[in-house]
């Protein structure tokens, strides 16, 4: 559980971790789109340079990132062998039945290998400097031009920063309810197909009875607060762009120009 | 069955920035057949010890030997069945561990884990669910039907159903009314006079003063004080200092002290109390 890098916050006050949540996402999501402008060497070294740039900024090692590689470590590799044996053209090294190694397909493998590697640092980046609830907080503000076609964007944004905020509680739990079956002798991920399903049943039942149990307590506490809809709640938390995130803004613009100029 | 602690450390999410220490050298000696307490405040490292107790821990450094076996840090996770068996571990608000169809199932389940044929589970549950103090009726009943302290007495019967050789119990009364409590800190004192080992970590000093044989005494992931209740309860400004208490009879005590009462030793139970003060007051003999 504990290397599951999604929602892995890293508390700090870098310049990273001070830009407005709306820039960061909306920051990494262009970052994504753009980085499939690349399409040569020079475009890949610009585009990897500045990310490399960029990171060193949230002040958070290195292993974060590397480790944030590891859940996806197998599509990386797959794509990448997908490349190098299934793309033709250039320079053939190596022919054997329908599988090739050529001069393109190896060119072609780096290059997707660095636009997924590149796509994950920065989506890492922004899941490690940005606190789940302030991402909540993102999304509810990007969506709220939706409320004009009533779509219930405070409801939603509701449930989301719930959905976040109970994460770790579950996870919590789940280890407290293994630990407990343990204790009666489950053997969790040991023996076959089907006693490994079974063990899931004396995991499950119990969470899913105090997940429910949680919920109805919320609802009941959030009531006796005098929560209803609220479209028109005054918030804790007030997102406000800054001068840094006039930077990254300006930054993404110099990537998308370098970008453009650079690429064949 | 003894349980020893080695200068034994843990540490939580060792190599991230979120490490924190759970034990740090610890050494310490569980014998069978005594009443162990650990107490310490919140955060103190019971539970982290408690859980080194059967192995689901296994410590960063220095060496937990449970009966005959012994768990270092390379100690491999296979085989450690067998003493999940012999260490009964009742956790926290165990009764959210439930979940069967029928009390009966739910505490047959762990003995049925450790190979126990299912007609023997179910006269072993049968048996256990009679030691908690539950009518023999709730057995067929679901255990979600129950009241919050009757799915506790399931949960507890549910370990007992492994004829553990040591009961671990993790503040078995929190939550429990005054009357669950002393019901249920009485069914622990009959097993124990019984001659079940016991472990139990605890915030009511009143307990460990009326029940335990030994007091471990847990504060920053340090074992800091290790005695009798007698012994451990001497200082109460040393307990203040590490945020824990005296049991209500040796504070009255200490009250009465105040006021010219002397105390040998500062009397821990009801009857000890009743003892010293009975000769002070020089009143006549009432028998």
């Amino acid at each position: 559980m504990n290397k599951m890098i999604l929602g892995r916050y890293i508390p700090g006050d870098s310049p990273i971790h001070r830009l407005d949540p709306r820039t960061k996402l909306l920051v990494t999501f262009y970052y994504i789109a753009i980085v499939f402008l690349a399409n040569n060497w020079q475009s890949y070294l610009f585009v990897g340079v500045v990310t490399l740039a960029i990171i060193p900024l949230a002040q958070v090692s290195w292993r974060f990132f590397i480790r944030g590689l590891m859940p996806i470590l197998f599509l990386i590799i797959f794509t990448v062998l997908l490349q190098v044996f299934f793309t033709t053209g250039g320079h053939v090294y190596w022919h054997w039945g329908w599988l090739t190694i050529s001069s393109l397909g190896l060119t072609n493998a780096v290059f997707i290998f660095l636009r997924l590697v590149l796509i994950i640092f920065m989506s890492t980046l922004l899941t490690l400097t940005t606190p789940s609830l302030s991402l909540a907080d993102a999304v509810e503000s990007l969506l709220k031009p939706l409320r004009t076609v009533h779509f219930p964007v405070t409801e939603v944004a509701l449930m989301l920063s719930i959905a976040l905020r109970f994460v770790p509680t579950l996870m919590d739990q789940t280890t407290k309810t293994m630990n407990a079956q343990r204790a009666r002798g489950v053997d969790f991920g040991s023996g076959g197909l089907i006693k490994q399903v079974k063990s899931i049943v004396p995991l499950f039942i119990p969470l899913f009875v105090s997940a429910f149990s949680m919920a109805d307590d919320l609802a009941t506490a959030m009531e006796a607060r005098g929560y209803n809809d609220g479209n028109h709640r005054t918030r804790y938390r007030v997102l406000r762009y800054g001068r840094g995130d006039v930077m990254a803004a300006g930054v993404m613009a110099v990537l998308t120009a370098g970008l453009v100029l650079l690429r064949k | 069955m003894d349980i020893t602690f080695d200068h034994v450390s843990y540490t939580y999410q060792a190599g991230t920035p979120m490490a924190g220490i759970g034990l740090d050298d610890v050494s310490l000696r569980i014998r069978g057949g005594d009443y162990t307490a650990i107490i310490g405040h919140t955060g103190s490292g019971k539970s982290t010890l408690l859980q080194h107790l059967n192995a689901l821990l296994k410590p960063s450094a220095g060496t937990v030997t449970i009966g005959d076996r012994v768990i270092t840090s390379d100690t491999s996770n296979k085989n450690l069945k067998p003493l999940r068996q012999k260490v009964g571990m009742v956790f926290q608000f165990a009764e959210s561990q439930l979940f069967e169809s029928s009390v009966e199932r739910d505490v047959a389940f762990g003995p049925q884990n450790f190979g126990v044929p299912a007609a023997e589970a179910l006269a072993l549950a049968k048996k256990s669910v009679a030691q908690v103090g539950l009518p023999e009726t709730v057995l067929a009943k679901s255990p979600f039907d129950l009241s919050g302290g009757q799915m506790r007495r399931v949960a507890i019967a549910g370990v007992l159903a492994m004829q553990p050789e040591i009961l671990v119990l993790d503040e078995p009364t929190a939550g429990l009314d005054p009357a669950g409590r002393r019901d249920m800190m009485q069914l622990f004192a009959k097993l124990h006079a019984d001659g079940q080992t016991i472990v139990l970590v605890t915030h009511q000093m009143d307990d460990v003063a009326d029940y335990a044989d030994r007091v471990l005494v847990m504060d920053q992931g340090k074992l800091v004080k290790s005695g009798t209740p007698q012994d451990v309860f001497q200082d109460a400004d040393w307990l203040t200092a590490h945020q824990l208490g005296l049991p209500h009879t040796a504070s009255f005590a200490l009250k009465l002290q105040a006021r010219g009462f002397k105390f040998a030793h500062l009397p821990q139970t009801e009857g000890e109390l009743i003892a010293a003060l009975r000769t002070q007051l020089g009143g006549a003999d009432h028998e």
